[in-house]
């Protein structure tokens, strides 16, 4: 999201005197404003996913089909789905229930990850290169075949998806926390810690851990809208998240057939209901990565 | 993934993603190094082996933690009625007895001499079910990853050229929306617009409705949807890591030598930046190798493509486990294959790798 600014390329041996000037308040102002938007866009889904529910209650088995498949109109600003079900209101439903497993597959990913990393990059030796190679194992089957393989050996439903996206993308995280530990290990004051008689799990989690949390937490982050898609891509497969419960997957899924009789908007709010928060997630985590390191130059990574 | 301390280069890229300071390159001639690639490509086949034997390990575990009961799926709604004796029976046929290591190391071994099991969900031998729609699987990602890469480096080339103009604008706002959205989601919507709205190219499937034959001409209309929305759903990263490289490029010195010297601002571009600008785009190359099996699983069971992904769906819904298993093996062995490829490109492109420490 950053990247299309050229303010942001704060590299002082190449810019010339006048971009000295152009990187001061004006780029500061800049980072901020382009930080707002993506936060406020997380805000209001976060906001609608927790504060829609218990406002307007949804029957999920509830059909009219009388108003079966309306184009989007001011009463049903979305339309209605083959059901007559208001899809705005199906669609807040759905983000709701693949945020929530994005979430928890995120953390889940993380958490796994942050402790294999940690105890990679503080152990060494033969730990680090065993566990690394286990990486190098999970990372060479593709995620979404290897959640299908879990999926279907398990029975469907919200925990194997969850598992699935939990056991598939720890990968990154690890090699991000192990990367960092490893950078921070040569440092003095670890050295300090150590020749003051600090244990190996002591230096870990009082030194280490606390300097590899910014990274790993961005990692987080970003981990939720991969999630979100894996969730989404196994629903949308009939594998995920049971059919008639309402998750932006299986709403792309049962789109399907009403898309063949023309109606596009069951098949279009579900999708960017998926690609908005995964924008803004993006370029909040942009603006995040900025701000832990303000001198290195964004990158290209969702 | 430029910097070392956020991301990792992906496997299979060790060396030289970052921008390595020239080390003494090893003596030799001006051809190029066959017999080191050789070697790489030996030394990775050898590190392939406990990969492959990991992956199938871990399959057969899980199949073992598994509460489906092969035997039951194989006899379907016959074995509510059969006696105890007749599933014990069976199941010594189909050799499903003993611990998963032992029942591993018997599929192993006929999976070497070629026989994968049967399809319990397909009623075919496994080997068959793959041998038949392999070529289509492969036809589709093929044509796609291709135009992939080439639309991606060229639209990459073109947003490096003017940052902040409003071409570079527009190709990186669409490639980040294009990387946020759900391959199968584009699909769709292209099946509306291209089938359904315009009318101009057909919504999925192989051949007309009552053809019998594949022709060339109704191949490519077939082919023409899944293969667009699968490579536009690959294409951003190309053109965001193409442009990224480029414009770092574009920065350096050989490149104002060559303004310096005069050339002519297309050589400028396409011989000197993009050249050393293309560099993370070639690891880029292998590493998508996973994205473009997810993408092409989706894209497939959009268009009712008759690729290994239907049947992969079709083996995931009825606990088909050996073609789970054969589909497993053959899509990590594709992404080995990937990262070597990427290796291998990537020695040919940089003289100052050296393959022997890849």
């Amino acid at each position: 999201m950053t990247t299309a600014d050229p303010t942001n390329d704060t590299n002082p041996g190449t810019g010339a005197g006048a971009a000295w000037r152009a990187v001061g308040a004006d780029g500061r102002r800049a980072r901020t404003r382009r930080g707002l938007v993506p936060l406020v866009l997380v805000a209001a889904t976060v906001l609608a996913v927790l504060v829609v529910p218990p406002l307007f209650p949804l029957d999920q088995q509830a059909v009219d089909l009388a108003a079966k498949l309306r184009p989007p109109s001011p009463e049903h600003p979305f339309g209605t789905d083959e059901m007559g079900r208001d899809l705005l209101l199906r669609s807040v439903y759905g983000l709701r229930v693949s945020l929530l497993v994005g979430v928890v597959a995120a953390l889940v990913a993380t958490v796994v990850g942050i402790a294999v990393g940690a105890a990679a990059g503080a152990l060494g030796g033969t730990v680090d290169r065993l566990v690394m190679r286990a990486v190098d194992v999970f990372a060479s089957v593709p995620h979404l075949l290897m959640g299908i393989f879990i999926v279907a050996m398990f029975r469907p439903g919200v925990w194997p998806v969850v598992a699935s996206v939990g056991l598939t993308h720890w990968v990154s995280t690890a090699r991000i926390v192990r990367a960092e530990v490893h950078s921070l290990r040569g440092r003095p004051y670890l050295d300090a810690a150590i020749s003051g008689g600090a244990s190996r799990w002591r230096v870990t989690v009082r030194h280490l851990l606390p300097g590899v949390l910014p990274q790993a937490g961005l990692a987080a982050v970003l981990m939720v809208p991969h999630a979100i898609w894996h969730e989404s891509a196994l629903s949308f497969l009939g594998l995920g998240i049971p059919a008639h419960q309402a998750s932006l997957g299986t709403m792309v899924e049962a789109a399907r057939g009403t898309l063949l009789a023309g109606a596009w908007w069951t098949t279009l709010w579900p999708g960017l209901f998926i690609v908005v928060p995964t924008l803004a997630i993006a370029g909040l985590a942009g603006a995040w990565r900025e701000r832990i390191n303000p001198r290195r130059r964004s990158e290209l990574m969702l | 993934m430029t910097s070392p301390t956020t991301t990792e280069p992906a496997p299979g890229a060790e060396a030289g993603t970052e921008k390595a300071p020239p080390r003494p390159v090893s003596v030799r001639g001006r051809g190029l190094p066959w017999a080191a690639m050789a070697r790489l490509a030996a030394r990775r086949a050898l590190a392939a082996v406990p990969v492959l034997v990991a992956v199938t390990l871990g399959a057969f575990a899980l199949a073992a933690a598994s509460p489906f009961d092969p035997v039951r799926q194989y006899a379907g709604s016959a074995g509510l009625r059969a006696s105890q004796d007749t599933l014990d029976q069976l199941r010594e046929n189909l050799a499903l007895d003993g611990p998963f290591t032992e029942q591993w190391w018997r599929w192993l071994t006929s999976a070497l001499g070629g026989d994968l099991g049967w399809s319990v969900s397909l009623r075919q031998p496994v080997a068959q079910v793959i041998g038949e729609r392999m070529g289509w699987s492969v036809l589709l990602c093929a044509i796609a990853f291709v135009l992939a890469v080439v639309l991606g480096t060229l639209l990459g080339v073109v947003a490096a050229r003017r940052q902040g103009g409003w071409l570079d604008r527009c190709v990186t706002g669409a490639a980040y929306v294009l990387q946020a959205a759900p391959p199968f989601w584009l699909g769709l919507l292209a099946v509306w617009f291209f089938a359904l709205h315009l009318g101009v190219l057909p919504a999925g499937g192989l051949t007309e409705f009552g053809e019998e034959t594949v022709t060339a001409g109704s191949l490519a209309r077939h082919l023409a949807l899944p293969v667009g929305v699968l490579a536009v759903s690959q294409l951003p990263w190309f053109a965001l890591y193409t442009r990224q490289g480029v414009a770092d490029a574009l920065r350096e010195d050989p490149v104002r030598g060559a303004r310096a010297r005069g050339l002519r601002e297309r050589t400028v571009l396409f011989g000197h930046a993009l050249r050393s600008g293309l560099l993370p785009v070639l690891t880029l190359v292998g590493t998508r190798v996973p994205e473009l099996i997810t993408g092409a699983l989706l894209v497939e069971t959009v268009f009712s493509w008759p690729g290994i992904a239907s049947a992969t769906v079709r083996a995931a819904t009825d606990s088909d486990f050996p073609l789970l298993a054969a589909v497993t093996v053959l899509a990590t062995l594709a992404v080995l294959v990937g990262n070597l490829l990427a290796d291998l490109l990537y020695v040919l492109a940089d003289p100052r790798v050296d393959p022997e420490e890849m």
